[in-house]
């Protein structure tokens, strides 16, 4: 398996804050892998140096071969649209600035894909939030980029809107895009990811698939991840209290 | 950057509001301007009471004038409402039906012909602070006018006569005689007189006699001198050291216009900025797809490009009522280009400091207001120290540079336009500096 984003040793400090501490791991093409951890944990600091926005105090992240920056799609946690522009508007915008070789054909394939094609001339201000998040989703892949980070894409949706754009999502990591994203909603990892990447303080604890993070917190196959998620913090926090 | 320019004026153009604003501003303030210099003001309603008798006359002189005729002359600048008495006078005034009213006592005439005694008009005011500044003006400024006037035919009378004194002839007042000898003759006279004279008492008389007309001669030829500077103590001789003067009204537009353009550039460029972080877009933009000062350059340009254009349609449209050099419009265009990329770039600093477009306009609108009512402030008007902060302040803002650069543009005024526009380009480079600082944060 060759892997298309590689992040080593990163590290990040703000002061005498340590927001990452050498945090590593890969991805392969059309994997989908989940970033849990409580508040403060890095989840978001993480996201925002994989595709550019921070640079890391330490370490490095890489595609394939090179550096990443705005190769890596991006959709934040809030999605960044001109609300006086419709949906059609701002995705030829930044397919243009992101120097698409066919911008008018890149939108009307992200269009398809989103399912927004009715809306299309629609001002972003107008739609609901799950349509401006499947939107601002649809920005960050405009690119066509081999590696998607999203940051809490379903915090403000709704059950039937979270279903729509996980569905969206795994549409996309089913044509080889690998997707990276961090959530609260732990079920969501359980549900969609390969892997989990669980964060706390800043250090990377667990790093595999969430039938392992079941097994490591003590719970059956069939039984609830965020449980095993809040015993298997527990216990590492108590661990490293002992010594 | 040219996409970015594009999607900013696409937004721009749905904001019918503003677009409204746009346009409908430059024209309103020029008509408004326009109209306001092209009129004269109005002149304050005043209440006059003649209690002079009817036909009576002041003696200016040989001249003869009705104080009827001397009233309208004297009140040409007021709006003058004739009113038959005191009572009433006061009642117009009271009741606001005018600002003010000039009662003519009936002694005018007489006080004025004594020589003696001073004549006096009794003014009432009342109104507005405003309404009584400009009658209290205007009526001080006839009054001082009338005064002038009265000095100069006394002081024209006493030289005829000092004159006539002098050199002889007739007086032609009443009762006087028909020829004088006129004291310049006297002393060659009474010379002419002793020297057929025995020596003795009665020559030596005379001598003395001729000796003390030559000296009244002289010294009645000083007075005439005299009197001319007692009229008139003080002669002001203006002198301006450099530049050119700058009409009072041309002046006005280009205060005008540099307070719109400041306005609207400074407003545009921070809400453009603003507009990027409220819309969560900024960290998308600057991760890559454009460098922070490209965006900065595109959010001046934008905003600066609109002020442009509304200042120079400003400046034009007020052309249609004041007089303007039209042959000086390379200059305009200089001056408001480099004011108005210097006054984008105040508005991006700003904007790059707040989060929101509401927070940017209020925090551009609060820092502009007090650096257009500052850089008017004339130099020597507050005491020193306030007067060099007032300088300092107005020296690292675009404001004052904008209008000094206008000025020397519309009017030709000094400093010279190159200095203002260097003023103004190192100002764009300092608050762009400024903007990048503040446009590191992208959340």
């Amino acid at each position: 398996m060759s892997a298309v984003l590689r992040v080593s040793a990163l590290t990040k400090r703000y002061g005498e804050l340590e927001a990452l501490q050498d945090v590593s791991f890969q991805a392969a093409a059309g994997e989908l892998i989940a970033v849990v951890g409580p508040n403060g944990a890095g989840k978001t600091t993480l996201l925002s140096i994989i595709v550019g926005i921070q640079a890391p105090s330490a370490g490095s992240v890489s595609r394939g071969g090179g550096e990443v920056g705005w190769a890596v799609g991006w959709a934040p946690q809030y999605p960044a649209l001109y609300s006086k522009l419709s949906v059609a508007e701002n995705l030829e915008l930044f397919a243009r600035l992101e120097g698409v070789a066919d911008p008018r054909a890149a939108v009307e394939r992200m269009l398809e894909q989103t399912g927004l094609g009715d809306r299309a001339r629609e001002p972003v201000g107008r739609l609901s939030g799950g349509n401006r998040q499947r939107v601002n989703v649809a920005l960050g892949l405009i690119g066509d980029p081999p590696v998607l980070a999203l940051d809490e894409p379903s915090a403000s949706l709704d059950p039937g809107q979270r279903e729509r754009l996980w569905e969206f999502v795994a549409g996309r990591v089913a044509g080889g895009t690998t997707v990276v994203f961090s959530t609260h909603n732990v079920s969501e990892a359980q549900r969609y990811a390969d892997r989990v990447l669980v964060l706390a303080e800043g250090r990377l604890l667990f790093d595999g698939a969430p039938r392992a993070l079941m097994e490591q917190g003590g719970e059956s196959e069939s039984g609830d991840l965020e449980r095993a998620l809040v015993r298997f913090l527990r216990e590492r926090t108590s661990t490293r209290a002992g010594t | 950057m040219r996409w970015l320019l594009r999607k900013d004026l696409l937004i721009l153009g749905r904001s019918r509001l503003l677009i409204a604003l746009l346009i409908v501003y430059p024209v309103a303030i020029a008509l408004l301007i326009g109209l306001a210099i092209s009129r004269s003001p109005s002149r304050p309603r005043v209440a006059i009471v003649d209690e002079t008798a009817p036909g009576e006359t002041i003696k200016l002189g040989t001249q003869r004038v009705e104080v009827s005729q001397y009233a309208r002359q004297l009140f040409s600048q007021v709006q003058a409402v004739d009113v038959p008495s005191r009572a009433q006078a006061v009642e117009r005034v009271e009741s606001g039906t005018v600002v003010a009213a000039v009662v003519i006592p009936p002694d005018l005439a007489a006080r004025l012909a004594s020589n003696e005694n001073q004549a006096q008009l009794e003014v009432l005011y009342n109104g507005n602070a405003l309404e009584q500044s400009l009658a209290r003006s205007t009526l001080d400024s006839a009054l001082a006018q009338a005064n002038l006037g009265f000095s100069e035919q006394i002081q024209k009378a006493a030289r005829k006569v000092i004159g006539t004194l002098l050199a002889g002839g007739r007086l032609g007042s009443v009762g006087g005689p028909e020829s004088l000898i006129g004291l310049d003759h006297v002393p060659a006279t009474l010379g002419a007189i002793a020297a057929r004279q025995p020596r003795g008492r009665d020559r030596s008389q005379l001598e003395r006699i001729e000796a003390f007309a030559g000296f009244a001669a002289e010294n009645l030829s000083v007075a005439v001198r005299v009197l001319s500077s007692i009229g008139q103590p003080i002669r002001v001789d203006s002198v301006l050291l450099h530049g050119r003067r700058t009409p009072l009204n041309t002046f006005a537009v280009v205060v005008a216009v540099s307070v719109s353009l400041m306005f609207v550039c400074v407003l545009l460029a921070a809400g453009a900025v603003a507009l990027e972080r409220e819309e969560h877009a900024l960290a998308r933009l600057v991760r890559g797809l454009i460098s922070r000062e490209a965006l900065l350059a595109e959010k001046t340009l934008l905003a600066a490009g609109c002020a442009f254009v509304i200042a120079f349609v400003m400046l034009a449209g007020i052309g249609a009522f004041v007089a303007l050099d039209w042959s000086r419009v390379g200059l305009w265009v200089a001056a408001l280009a480099f004011a108005a990329v210097a006054f984008g770039a105040l508005g991006v600093a700003i904007g790059a400091l707040a989060r929101e477009v509401r927070a940017a306009s209020l925090l551009a609108f609060l820092l502009s207001l007090p650096l257009a009512f500052l850089a008017l402030v004339p130099a020597g008007s507050v005491s020193g120290g306030f007067s060099d902060a007032i300088g300092a302040i107005s020296f690292v803002f675009p404001f004052k540079a904008a209008l000094q650069a206008l000025d020397a543009a519309v009017n030709g005024a000094s400093p010279s336009i190159g200095l203002s526009l260097v003023h103004l380009a190192v100002l764009t480079l300092v608050f762009g500096a400024l903007a990048r600082v503040g446009l590191a944060r992208t959340e």
